[in-house]
């Protein structure tokens, strides 16, 4: 038995392998999202215009606004003259956001009342404007504590597992993650349904390779694959982007062998519904952007409504992100990364079991 | 003669990246009023000869005239002129009759009155009329090539181009088509006919013989095949093996060509040879032999200088099946229900140790259905299924281990090398080590694999994908193989070769399940299931179903003969109703 | 010339009647097909309206109620009035842990994004004026954007409390201070779903406009059908106009279901004009219907379109649109990319629409690229179809 599975594993490696064409989309995709994801996919606030309104005339709103310029965040600075300037330049899109002095900006600080800054933001974008505002917000501050003849208590922030808040350092293992899934779901769904359309599919049924066999022969190169792809990136983060890498490797690709059974297990159903191989590309890509999108990675989980948070569960994603994020990161316990191992074998279990029983089903 | 309608001269067409030019430098002229058969082998070049016609790609050297114009050029003008029918048909499958054809009447400008009054002359003709809102995709092979001509015919072009309007089409529907295109001849109409089978050459005024992309015949069928008269013979009344008779007589210099009919061998001879003594080629006292009328098959051979030869190095290499048991495969009850069609009907049969068995029926009659209940792939809703006494709904793994397959196209891995085929099949079947490597090597020397290791499979010839394929499905020595349609769009000479393998397989007792709409296959086999609308309509002896329609008039029918006769027969003793027809 | 030819009908180039009523055909065909393949329907209308869900509900760029940790090693009645105006905070969900190892443990869990640690000495330090550091902040760094939601919620908590304490103790102010007041030009409530939703309709389309006309064209090739068009009179621009035509139909559908779901079930403002929307869209439907065609044109393979189609529309559209990733912040090399992707022309048009309303100086100029776009791909197009099978 396990002579013909190996038979079955070589076959399909054999077929991705052989032409040129297969193995550039096995590296060429891979590379081409390593090269622009890190640096395209930040949420950080860089190289921005700022637009001042300035109707104070005293030297601290000039002071605050040499402040402003100096950050890596507005590498350009808009002087505004009048209300219409302001609309235009927000109406326009010249600048993220504008900060308004008011008359009494000066008289106020040094009356030493409540001095109000206006911070308008352009609401079309304005995630970037809260990010940015965060930042002024800080500027501000930070220019109050110097100005103070005593300075009030700080705070001290640590950020662990990424001190600067590098966005790279949650790209990559969300990479790591959203590229295992799309391979393993191509090495299966859409190998079958090829299969299928080519008539080679009746050929192992035929054969005395039992469905069980043929699902094991589809899932290993899956694993193969989706694994060397995965260190490809993992190798990257490391060496090219500097990430440390905290955890076991072992533990990681543990974990990955449960998380590629989990999706193999779509693929494999999505594969066991469709005849063609159109209906399996819409299958894949039914699962596979849903999944990309409710995974984390664009937006947080937590911030979702608590009924999609229960259907999210069942996105095997979701929880593999996690596990990566976890040992490459965070170092975290075997212990700890069980929490979201768990639901992986769940849906594994779930997704094999099914897959087999519509495999039998769609023969019989 | 008047002028010819076509003309080609030094006509070539290469493609990029192949071997050979698809069609290298072919001068011919076709005239007005007449079927021209456009025959020869697949890839003998006649897709693209058709497609340089009309206009759909531009020749690579020498020039083609439709009318004096350049068809590439002129397509503007020629367009209402010429009426092509493309493989498949170039029908939209999710569009009804009606809606094809005035897809189509609206693209070649067919309005007014004259649109109507078309409609109305065609699906007369067609015999389509009841069907105009059925989607093209539920019509049966036969109804799409009628349509497909029909829509060709809107505008009424005076040249009708038709690539391989007989595929996939039973012989009924093809009777019926041949039946229609010489009505349009005799108004006037110029028709060029593709095909593969040669047998449809004998049926056209004229014909191109084409192999390899070279011209090798043009004129009347007859001067082809008058090259042969006296030439071919029947051994008939054959005692002993009829299949060892053929593989005897193909030994023999003298013999050019054989191949069995039935009961009977065909042979043909080397021109200016006496036929053979009967006696030491095994065939029995009673033995005689009868000059037979040529085929334009036989000609092709001909001109081809004969077959592959008679014996098999597969078979000297094969292993005896095992002789345990008598009735090898059999079907009791089989039934097939897809929702409420049934689409096999209480079919039972039994298959008996090394015998050749086909199945036998036009396009969607069940044959298909029934063959893949019979290997496992598809579960029956009631009846028993057992290979070599085993029941497939209990224990498919043990039965397949002893069966062979071979599907009806090319269906082994494309991509992969012959070696890396033969390799993955060796171990789907549990060989390994040494038995591995030795299955392989036989293989590859029976079929001379060793050059072609190392290219892929999709690279080879038809030829030796039909060779791999038959290798593959080999591989472990199976008692009993399943082919399914084998040899569709072979050429002869490869078909030849495949049945010399077959022949030599069944001598050590491997019993072969075939199923076939192909008149020539059927031939070869011991025993025919004729398979009509999902039941078993006649069985018997290839001679017992051609006796059951011989009447005075037709005192040896051919296989078609019988195949047409007996299907009337049964609609005439029940004649289908309209809701029924669908499934067909 | 060939006496013969003199027999021919005098067929004048593609008569104008005629080439409309092959165009309608050829229309009626297409539209047919659609209505009667189901994946078409699946992929024009239900699609749609899943992806709208999932971004309406499923991406929230606004951190409500963050989960983070406490650990009170000071128990004195300043460090509990800070607690309580900690868990006060509308942005921030409190969960108390005993000891920094336990929170510790949460945050590696990803159970909490953060946690504040209020040191034993903290009530001792307060006391002390200009002492710094009395409270430690450690976030979730795995998840940079949200750890500097929990830094800046923090600190504003901190910094009110402060104040707070402040007067409450009749104390001046500790010197200057400014407040900040941030407003909104657009979406005064500052919700994401605002300009989330829009954006996310970018997608939709480019994705629905892509697949579907990807395998138009393809299909026509597999099946054969396009070798029986190509015999008869279609010229290339009916051919090119009838897959344009009934996919614009179906995609501005797609597209009106879009905007209605949005705007009467999801409640997304929307300010502009629905003429002007019409516009835009139909621009855009042309460059991304445009790229669809040219792929399937150049492949005339179903599967190959459709996965060039996801890497040329898809990814492209969500990262380097600017719909959630900032444009301005990409390296110059990437940014340059952006200015080819029609996808971010129509995000910052529908956006503006959505929000602002018709600002002719953004509309124009990407009304302008649209435009740009859609001839280059639908030219494209035009002049990669043939009429012959070469």
């Amino acid at each position: 038995m396990v002579h013909r599975i190996f038979s079955l594993v070589r076959k399909e490696l054999q077929a991705l392998l052989r032409d040129k064409q297969g193995r550039l989309l096995l590296v060429g995709p891979v590379l081409m999202q390593l090269a622009v994801f890190p640096f395209a996919a930040t949420l950080e606030v860089k190289n921005n215009t700022l637009a001042v309104l300035n109707e104070d005339a005293g030297p601290e709103s000039f002071e605050l606004i040499q402040r402003f310029s100096q950050a890596q965040a507005f590498t350009r600075l808009l002087r505004l003259e009048g209300e219409r300037e302001l609309a235009d330049a927000l109406d326009r899109q010249r600048a993220l956001l504008v900060v308004r002095f008011p008359p009494d900006f000066s008289r106020s600080l040094a009356a030493g009342k409540a001095a109000s800054l206006q911070v308008i933001l352009d609401g079309r974008r304005s995630n970037s404007g809260q990010i940015a505002l965060g930042y002024i917000r800080q500027m501000v501050n930070t220019w109050l504590a110097g100005q103070r003849p005593a300075p009030a208590p700080e705070l001290v922030v640590r950020h662990w597992f990424n001190p600067n808040l590098d966005f790279v350092r949650h790209i990559i293992p969300s990479l790591v993650a959203i590229i295992t899934t799309i391979s393993t779901l191509v090495v299966t769904s859409l190998s079958v349904a090829r299969e299928r359309e080519q008539g080679t599919f009746d050929q192992l049924l035929v054969s005395p390779l039992t469905p069980g066999m043929i699902m094991v022969g589809k899932t290993v190169p899956a694993i193969l694959v989706a694994m060397f792809q995965a260190t490809i990136i993992l190798t990257a983060g490391i060496w090219v982007y500097g990430i440390p890498f905290a955890g076991s490797l072992p533990l990681l690709y543990g974990s990955m062998v449960f998380y590629i059974l989990a999706v193999a297990g779509f693929g494999l159903l999505v594969s066991s519904v469709c005849a063609t191989q159109q209906q399996a590309f819409l299958g894949t890509f039914s699962f596979m952007v849903p999944a990309v999108l409710l995974s984390g990675f664009p937006a947080p989980v937590e911030n979702m409504p608590v009924w999609l948070q229960r259907v999210d569960w069942f996105n095997p994603l979701q929880h593999f992100i996690v596990i990566v994020k976890g040992v490459f990161l965070k170092d975290a316990a075997p212990g700890v990364l069980f929490q979201s191992l768990w639901p992986l074998l769940v849906i594994a279990a779930l997704t094999l079991t099914a897959a087999n029983w519509v495999f039998r089903r769609r023969l019989a | 003669m008047p002028a010819p309608v076509i003309q080609l001269e030094g006509l070539g067409k290469s493609f990029p990246g192949g071997k050979r030019p698809a069609l290298g430098g072919i001068s011919a002229s076709i005239h007005p009023g007449r079927v021209t058969g456009l025959v020869g082998p697949d890839g003998a070049g006649k897709t693209t000869l058709l497609r340089l016609m009309a206009g759909l790609l531009t020749p690579s050297e020498g020039r083609v005239a439709v009318k004096g114009l350049d068809p590439a050029k002129d397509a503007v003008r020629l367009a209402p002129v010429i009426g092509y029918m493309p493989q498949k048909f170039g029908l939209y499958e999710d569009l009804t009759v009606g809606e094809n054809l005035a897809l189509h009447a609206d693209l070649r400008g067919v309005t007014g009155p004259e649109r109507q009054e078309s409609f109305d002359r065609l699906l007369a003709f067609t015999d389509l009329s009841r069907f105009t809102s059925r989607l093209a995709g539920r019509l049966s092979g036969g109804m799409k090539q009628k349509l497909g001509l029909a829509c060709a015919l809107l505008g009424q072009p005076e040249v009708l181009l038709l690539d391989e309007p007989g595929v996939g089409v039973d012989p009924i529907s093809r009777r019926e088509l041949w039946r229609m295109v010489r009505e349009l001849v005799a108004g006037g109409l110029t028709v060029v006919w593709s095909t593969a089978y040669l047998d449809e050459a004998e049926l056209c005024q004229e014909v191109l013989l084409l192999n390899e992309g070279e011209l090798l015949f043009e004129g009347e069928p007859g001067a082809l095949t008058g090259r042969l008269r006296d030439r071919c013979f029947q051994i008939r009344d054959i005692a002993g093996n009829r299949r060892q008779v053929l593989t005897r007589a193909l030994c023999r210099p003298e013999i050019l060509d054989g191949v069995i009919q039935g009961h009977s061998v065909r042979l043909v001879l080397r021109p200016g040879q006496a036929p053979p003594d009967l006696q030491p080629l095994g065939a029995g006292p009673a033995a005689r032999l009868a000059p037979v009328p040529p085929r334009f098959e036989d000609a092709f051979m001909d001109a081809l200088g004969g077959g592959p030869g008679g014996e098999s190095v597969l078979a000297r290499h094969a292993h005896q099946a095992s002789a345990d048991r008598e009735i090898v495969a059999e079907a009791r009850d089989l039934t097939r229900k897809f929702g409420d069609f049934t689409a096999v009907d209480r079919v039972t049969f039994e298959v008996r140790r090394g015998e050749v068995f086909g199945l036998l029926g036009p396009n969607g009659a069940g044959k298909s259905t029934t063959f893949r209940m019979l290997c496992g792939l598809l579960t029956p809703t009631s009846g028993d299924a057992r290979v070599m006494g085993i029941d497939l709904k209990k224990s498919p793994g043990r039965a397949r281990q002893k069966l062979g397959y071979m599907a009806q196209k090319f269906s082994l891995y494309g991509n992969l090398t012959v070696g890396q085929n033969l390799a993955f099949f060796s171990g789907a079947y549990g060989l390994r080590g040494r038995l591995q490597r030795e299955a392989v090597e036989r293989l590859v020397t029976a079929f001379k694999f060793e050059p072609l290791l190392d290219a892929p499979a999709d690279s080879l010839p038809l030829g030796y994908k039909q060779r791999l394929a038959l290798a593959c499905a080999l591989m472990h020595e199976p008692d009993i193989l399943f082919l399914d349609e084998p040899t569709s769009g072979v050429d002869p000479v490869t078909r030849r070769e495949f049945w010399t393998h077959i022949n030599g397989l069944v001598e050590k007792q491997v019993t072969i399940i075939v199923t076939t709409h192909f008149m020539d296959e059927a031939e070869y086999c011991d025993r025919i299931a004729l398979v009509y609308r999902g039941r078993v309509i006649a069985a018997g002896t290839p001679d017992q179903l051609k006796s059951q329609v011989a009447t005075a008039d037709q005192p040896e029918p051919s296989m078609e003969d019988a195949f047409v006769g007996l299907v009337r027969q049964q609609e005439a003793a029940n004649p289908p109703d309209l809701a029924q027809a669908k499934g067909a | 010339m060939n006496p013969e030819s003199s027999s021919l009908p005098d067929v004048r180039p593609a008569s104008r009647r005629g080439s409309l009523r092959r165009l309608v055909a050829l229309c009626r065909k297409e539209s047919l097909q659609i209505v009667r393949d189901p994946s078409s329907i699946l992929i024009a209308f239900v699609l749609p309206v899943v992806l709208l869900f999932i971004f309406g509900y499923g991406i929230n760029l606004d951190s409500t109620a963050l989960r983070v940790g406490l650990v009170m090693e000071d128990q004195g009645p300043e460090a509990r009035d800070f607690a309580a105006s900690l868990a006060g905070s509308p942005y921030l969900r409190v969960i108390p842990a005993e000891t920094r190892r336990e929170a510790g443990h949460a945050l590696t869990r990803g159970r909490v994004r953060g946690f504040v640690i209020i040191p034993p000495d903290f009530s001792e330090n307060l006391k002390r004026a200009g002492n710094a550091a009395p409270l430690m902040v450690v976030t979730d760094g795995a998840e940079p954007n949200t750890a500097s939601f929990v830094e800046n919620y923090v600190r504003g908590a901190w910094q009110g409390w402060q104040e707070h304490r402040g007067e409450r103790r009749g104390e001046p102010p500790a010197g200057r201070s400014v407040n900040l007041e941030p407003r909104f030009w657009f979406n005064p409530s500052a919700e994401s779903r605002n300009y989330l939703i829009p954006g996310s309709i970018t997608i939709i389309m480019t994705v629905i406009g892509a697949l579907l006309t990807s395998l138009v064209v393809a299909r026509e090739w597999e099946r054969g059908t396009m070798e029986a068009l190509l015999a008869s009179r279609v010229t290339r621009a009916e051919l090119l106009w009838s897959k344009l035509l009934p996919y614009y139909a179906l995609g501005t559908a797609a597209m009106l279901i879009c905007v209605a779901v949005s705007v009467f079930w999801l409640n997304v403002p929307f300010r502009g004009s629905w003429l002007v929307l019409w516009l835009v869209g139909t621009l855009f439907l042309g460059s991304s219907l445009g790229l669809g065609l040219l792929l399937s044109t150049v492949t005339r393979n179903q599967f190959n379109a459709a996965m060039a189609a996801l890497n040329a529309a898809f990814l492209p559209a969500l990262i380097l649109s600017g719909f959630i990733y900032e444009i301005r912040s990409m390296p110059p090399v990437i940014r340059g990319v952006t200015y080819l992707i029609p996808a971010r022309y129509f995000v910052t048009a529908i956006q503006t629409l959505f929000q602002a309303g018709e600002i002719w100086p953004v509309l124009g100029q990407s009304m302008i690229f649209l435009l740009a776009a859609s001839v280059f791909f639908i030219g494209l197009t035009a002049l990669k179809t043939r009429r012959n099978l070469e």
